[in-house]
C-alpha cells in the first residue's frame, strides 16, 4: 500500500471523481427509471417491452457498451455516464414497478375511498409504501455503477479505474492494487449503507397498521 | 456507422482466435464455479452458522467490481490465462452458491416430511423431492453466473488473458472504430446468446421437473 500512502491526493481525487460519476449517473437514471417504472407498472404490455429493452442493455458487457458509444460520442465523461445510465435502467425500473405492483389492493381502495386523487395517492401512499423495494433497487444499482464506472476509465472517464489502467501501463503494481481495493471498498460500503437504509424503511413500515 | 462487417470479413483469423479464447475462458470458469459452489451449497444448506458466514462472504464477494477482481490477481498470479480463470471463477461463484443454498432452503419442510412419512430414504428424498423443487432457483443462479462470466471475460485482456476484449482494447488504442465496434458487437452477441440459451434451458428444465405432479 506504499503507493496509496505516498499519493493520498491522487487517490482522493480519483475516489472523488468516481463518486461524482456514480452520483451523476444515479441521478439521471432515477430521473428516467422513476417515471418509466410508474408509467409501466400497471400496463402489462408496456412493462414487458420495457423489461425486454432494458434487459437487453443490461446483458451487454460494460466494456462493449462503452466501446459502442465511442464512435458516436467520442471519449470522456459524457459517453461514460451515458453507458452507466443505460446499464442501470433494468434494475431501477423493475424495482419501481414491482414495488408499486405488489402493494395490497385494500390500501389503494382505502385511499380512493378517502378521496385521494391519482397523483396524491401515488405521492402520499404508493411511493412511500414501495420505498423499501425501490431502495433495494437503488442499492443494487449503485453497486453495479461503482463497478461499471471502474471500466469507464478505459474511455477517459477518470475515477478509480484510471489508477488501475495507469498502474498497468506504468507497471506500478501498487497503483493497480490501490485503485482495485478502493473501488471494492467503495462498492462494499455503499452496499452496506443502503442495506441499512432499506432495513430501516422496511422496519418503519412494519409498525404501521 | 463504421464498416463492421467488412472489418470482421477481413480479419476472420483474429476474430476466430479471440472468440475461441473467450469461449474457453468462460467455459472453464463456469465449470470451476459449478464444481465448487454446487457441492459447497449442498453441504451448507442445512447448516446454521457456517451457512450464514458463507452467505455473508459470498454477498461481499458479489459487490467487488469485476475489473478490480481481475487486476487483484496480478500480484498473486501474474498475467495470462490462469489469473483470468481464477478471477472469473470467483466472480461467478456467489450467484450459484447463494441460489443453491436459498433454493434448497426454500423447499417446503412439510413436503420433505410427507416424503419421509411415505418411507422414502434420505437419498431418495434428495433425488426425487428436494433437488427437483430447488432446481429452478439453482438454474437461475447458473444462468446469472454464466452471463456474468462471459461479460467479465471481456476485461481479461487487461491482465493478458486474451478474449474478444482484445478487439475492443486494440481498437481503441488504434482509434480503429470498425475494430472497436466489431469487438463490442461480438461480445454483446456472445453475452445475449448465453443469456437466451441458458434461459431457454432453464425454462425447459423447470417445465420438466418443477411442474406440480
Amino acid at each position: 500500500m506504499a503507493w496509496a500512502i505516498e499519493n493520498p491526493a491522487a487517490l482522493g481525487e480519483a475516489l472523488l471523481r468516481h463518486m461524482v460519476l456514480v452520483g451523476l449517473a444515479l441521478l439521471i437514471s432515477l430521473a428516467i427509471a422513476l417515471p418509466l417504472g410508474i408509467w409501466s407498472a400497471r400496463r402489462p404490455r408496456a412493462y414487458t417491452a420495457v423489461l425486454l429493452a432494458t434487459g437487453l442493455l443490461y446483458t451487454v458487457p460494460a466494456l462493449a457498451l462503452f466501446a459502442l458509444l465511442v464512435p458516436f460520442m467520442g471519449l470522456g465523461t459524457a459517453p461514460a455516464v451515458t453507458a452507466i445510465v443505460l446499464y442501470s435502467l433494468l434494475v431501477l425500473t423493475r424495482n419501481v414497478a414491482v414495488g408499486l405492483q405488489t402493494l395490497p389492493g385494500e390500501v389503494l381502495e382505502a385511499a380512493d375511498g378517502m378521496g385521494y386523487g391519482r397523483w396524491r395517492r401515488l405521492l402520499a401512499i404508493e411511493l412511500p409504501l414501495a420505498a423499501p423495494v425501490i431502495v433495494a433497487g437503488v442499492r443494487l444499482t449503485v453497486v453495479t455503477q461503482v463497478s461499471v464506472a471502474t471500466v469507464g476509465a478505459f474511455i477517459g472517464a477518470g475515477g478509480l479505474g484510471d489508477l488501475i489502467f495507469q498502474g498497468i501501463t506504468q507497471d506500478i503494481g501498487e497503483k493497480v492494487l490501490a485503485g482495485a481495493v478502493a473501488a471494492s471498498a467503495l462498492a462494499v460500503l455503499a452496499d452496506e449503507a443502503l442495506r441499512r437504509l432499506e432495513r430501516r424503511l422496511a422496519a418503519s413500515q412494519g409498525g404501521e397498521p | 456507422m463504421p464498416d463492421v462487417i467488412g472489418w470482421i470479413w477481413s480479419h476472420t483469423a483474429l476474430v476466430g482466435r479471440t472468440a475461441q479464447e473467450h469461449a474457453i475462458l468462460s467455459a472453464v470458469a463456469l465449470l470451476l464455479v459449478l464444481a465448487t459452489s454446487l457441492p459447497l451449497g449442498f453441504g451448507l444448506a442445512r447448516t446454521g452458522r457456517p451457512a450464514t458466514l458463507v452467505v455473508a462472504a459470498a454477498n461481499t464477494l458479489r459487490t467487488v467490481p469485476s475489473l478490480a477482481l481481475l487486476v487483484i490477481m496480478l500480484p498473486i498470479l501474474g498475467t495470462g490465462f490462469l489469473p483470468s480463470v481464477v478471477a472469473l471463477t470467483l466472480y461467478g461463484l456467489p450467484a450459484v452458491l447463494l441460489n443453491t443454498i436459498v433454493g434448497l432452503r426454500e423447499v417446503d419442510a412439510d413436503v420433505v416430511e410427507a416424503a419421509r412419512g411415505q418411507g422414502l430414504s434420505e437419498a431418495q428424498i434428495l433425488r426425487d423431492v428436494t433437488i427437483p423443487l430447488a432446481l429452478p432457483v439453482i438454474l437461475a443462479g447458473i444462468r446469472t453466473a454464466a452471463v456474468q462470466i462471459v461479460s467479465a471475460a471481456t476485461l481479461a485482456v487487461f491482465i493478458g488473458g486474451g478474449g474478444l476484449g482484445e478487439l475492443i482494447s486494440s481498437g481503441l488504442a488504434l482509434m480503429d472504430m470498425a475494430q472497436l465496434t466489431a469487438g463490442a458487437l461480438l461480445v454483446a452477441l456472445f453475452a445475449i446468446a448465453t443469456e437466451l440459451t441458458l434461459g431457454t434451458l432453464q425454462r425447459s428444465f423447470a417445465r420438466r421437473f418443477g411442474a406440480p405432479a
